[in-house]
């Protein structure tokens, strides 16, 4: 048993982020969270450090992550990482940790990463906040963004300015409450990190020519995994990418009376855009659109250019996913919708009869520029 | 054989939500329900059961009339039910709730062929991180996201789901499941399973039960022992109302797409 003790916090320095690997591809959200773990270590004065694990050879993708903001990036190798396994993945990065004994450790909230990090944050007896959506080293910043986020009297309260610790933010209850959550006596402090929501930095060349590369000893045996991957399945269809969409076209329970219909609608207008259609829950609850398709607190969380939500009433869950994107266009029947309430233009009426008035709209201005 | 189910009462976030002034949950004016992720693992238990004759525990920690919950999931077909409940238990945050429910998994008793089942997430707090934190405290091999669940004796084989396909993982008894709605579609209480309910045994484990367990550390559980504290919550500011735009016709949505051609958003 290990006599591993993170309450001797003073111990521990550095950021780390787990970058999470498929096929030996590195993932999107793995340069979202190296760019905001930029930040924190520049607030803390520490190392920004990514841990990469997979089968050998993955090291050669690892100075990537240098061009994001990483100053190192720790290389586990071995051919039973390859492929995603919690046991294997649990052991090697916890026995990592302990030895190396980051302050904060980053996961992206991806389907592995949310089966990884509490197993991780179990074993090493620390705290580990979910879904985070926004993250502060700094009480100055973090009081700037309750300032423009929360409706708070923020200077009616005392600030501790030398709090040193992580504020991660998230949203609760289906984002009707948002909370900030700390890890003042254990460490590291582990948060995992909605996808999409964290701007990525712009690469640059010469930090990924910079960037360390460490190999840390670990062991690892088949007596360590309980555990087999039999195979891994890629969807037939190509999913629908909503996070990485400028323009969204999403239906709503408006549809029910036509589905088909209701969804060649936004196809139609998704295309005229160059976007891509979404749905709220109740369009994958029903069974009409696939789970890929979902923005809202259960599903994905966007900020595009322009969101339109076509026969979506805008329950808060829904707006939990879509109410930083850029432009909000609403169209429902009903003018006391919730929706309404963030949209920036709203038309009050059918959207069998809106939706291909305004896709004949748009293509005629497209036009006449 | 038997199945242990893990499932929580909670708010029903899907209507109207109350909030207090002071941006806590006004707890009293919602609706409880059982947990929809949490109803899923109960129906693959009831699955198994129908199958092996196997029996069914449902577990749940929260305050006593969480127990109606387990008497709702015994008339479903559950065999007995267990609440864990104590003050000292209260303000648990996610590591020190599975602690707990770890003890009183493992005071029931995870046999050889048995298997630990949970929902993958809960509705207000949508962590999905109690199912792999039992799972660790209980030195189990855990799968997550279980969309199929095929037992075979000792070997189970779970379709467990990605964000762009699926894994398909062996894994043998005992084991921690952790379910997604894709898995099944709960059934409902039967009229004999309401009559029988009552007869069925359900205990409760406070404190003094699960005191002297070695997972059960004062400093470790309740709000105090939690790793993580609350620092601040809030309501978010309702973003402005923009404008609403006259009639619905083919002279408003040339309006729309002139505005939106000025701005050059398209």
């Amino acid at each position: 048993m290990s006599t591993f003790n993170s309450a001797d916090i003073a111990a521990f320095k550095d950021v780390w982020v787990f970058c999470e690997q498929r096929e030996g591809k590195l993932m999107p959200t793995d340069f979202e969270l190296i760019s905001k773990g930029r930040d924190l270590a520049n607030e803390l004065g520490v190392n920004l450090c990514g841990l990469l694990l997979g089968g050998e050879g993955i090291e050669a993708t690892a100075k990537e992550l240098g061009g994001y903001g990483a100053d190192k990036v720790y290389v586990c190798e071995s051919p039973m990482l390859s492929v995603y396994n919690t046991d294997a993945y649990a052991k090697v990065i916890c026995d990592v940790i302990e030895e190396l004994k980051p302050e904060a450790f980053l996961i992206g909230a991806t389907n592995i990463g949310r089966d990884l990090a509490p197993r991780c944050a179990a074993r090493l007896h620390t705290g580990l906040c979910a879904d985070c959506t926004h993250l502060d080293i700094d009480v100055a910043n973090y009081i700037q963004f309750l300032r423009e986020a929360s409706t708070l009297d923020v200077d009616g309260q005392k600030w501790d300015m030398e709090d040193r610790n992580l504020k991660m933010t998230r949203p609760a209850f289906g984002g009707h409450l948002m909370a900030t959550i700390i890890c003042p006596r254990f460490r590291p402090c582990m948060a995992t990190v909605r996808p999409g929501v964290m701007k990525k930095n712009p690469f640059d060349q010469a930090k990924a020519d910079a960037c360390v590369i460490e190999k840390p000893a670990f062991t690892l045996s088949e007596a360590d995994v309980q555990t087999e991957v039999t195979e891994v399945v890629k969807a037939a269809k190509k999913l629908v990418d909503l996070i990485g969409a400028d323009f969204i076209v999403s239906v709503g329970r408006g549809i029910s009376k036509d589905v088909e219909g209701g969804i060649k609608l936004a196809e139609e207008l998704a295309a005229e855009l160059g976007g891509v259609v979404g749905g709220s829950r109740a369009t994958i609850d029903s069974g009409w659109l696939s789970a890929d398709h979902q923005v809202g607190q259960t599903g994905k969380t966007v900020h595009p250019k322009v969101y339109v939500a076509l026969g979506i009433s805008g329950a808060i869950q829904h707006k939990a996913g879509m109410q930083d994107s850029e432009c909000i266009i609403a169209v429902n029947k009903n003018d006391t919708a919730p929706i309404f309430e963030i949209a920036d233009y709203g038309i009050c009426g059918d959207l069998f009869k809106v939706t291909p008035l305004l896709t004949e709209a748009i293509r005629a201005a497209k036009a006449a520029k | 054989m038997k199945i242990i189910v893990c499932v929580k009462q909670v708010p029903d976030t899907s209507g109207k939500v109350a909030v207090n002034p002071d941006g806590t949950l006004n707890r009293a004016s919602m609706q409880t329900i059982t947990n929809p992720d949490d109803m899923n693992a109960v129906e693959a238990a009831l699955k198994l059961k129908d199958e092996t004759g196997c029996k069914v525990v449902v577990v749940t920690m929260g305050p006593p009339p969480a127990a109606s919950m387990l008497r709702e999931l015994m008339a479903m077909g559950a065999d007995e039910g267990v609440l864990v409940s104590a003050r000292e238990f209260g303000g648990s945050d996610t590591y020190a709730t599975s602690q707990i429910l770890a003890a009183a998994i493992d005071t029931i008793g995870v046999e050889k062929d048995d298997v630990v089942m949970c929902g993958r997430q809960a509705i207000d707090g949508d962590t999905a991180q109690v199912g792999p934190q039992i799972a660790e405290k209980l030195n189990l091999p855990q799968v997550t996201y279980a969309a199929d669940i095929h037992k075979d004796g000792e070997n189970i084989t779970v379709k467990r789901m990605l964000e762009d396909g699926y894994m398909t993982i062996k894994v043998k008894t005992p084991c921690l499941l952790t379910c997604i709605k894709e898995l099944n579609t709960p059934r409902y209480m039967s009229i004999g399973g309401i009559y029988e309910t009552y007869n069925k045994p359900l205990a409760t484990f406070d404190f003094e039960k699960l005191k002297d367990h070695k997972l059960i550390d004062p400093s470790t559980i309740g709000l105090k022992g939690s790793p993580t504290n609350i620092f601040k919550s809030f309501t978010p500011p309702q973003k402005g109302a923009g404008m609403m735009l006259e009639g619905d016709g083919k002279e408003t949505c040339e309006k729309l797409a002139s505005i939106l051609a000025g701005k050059h958003i398209i």
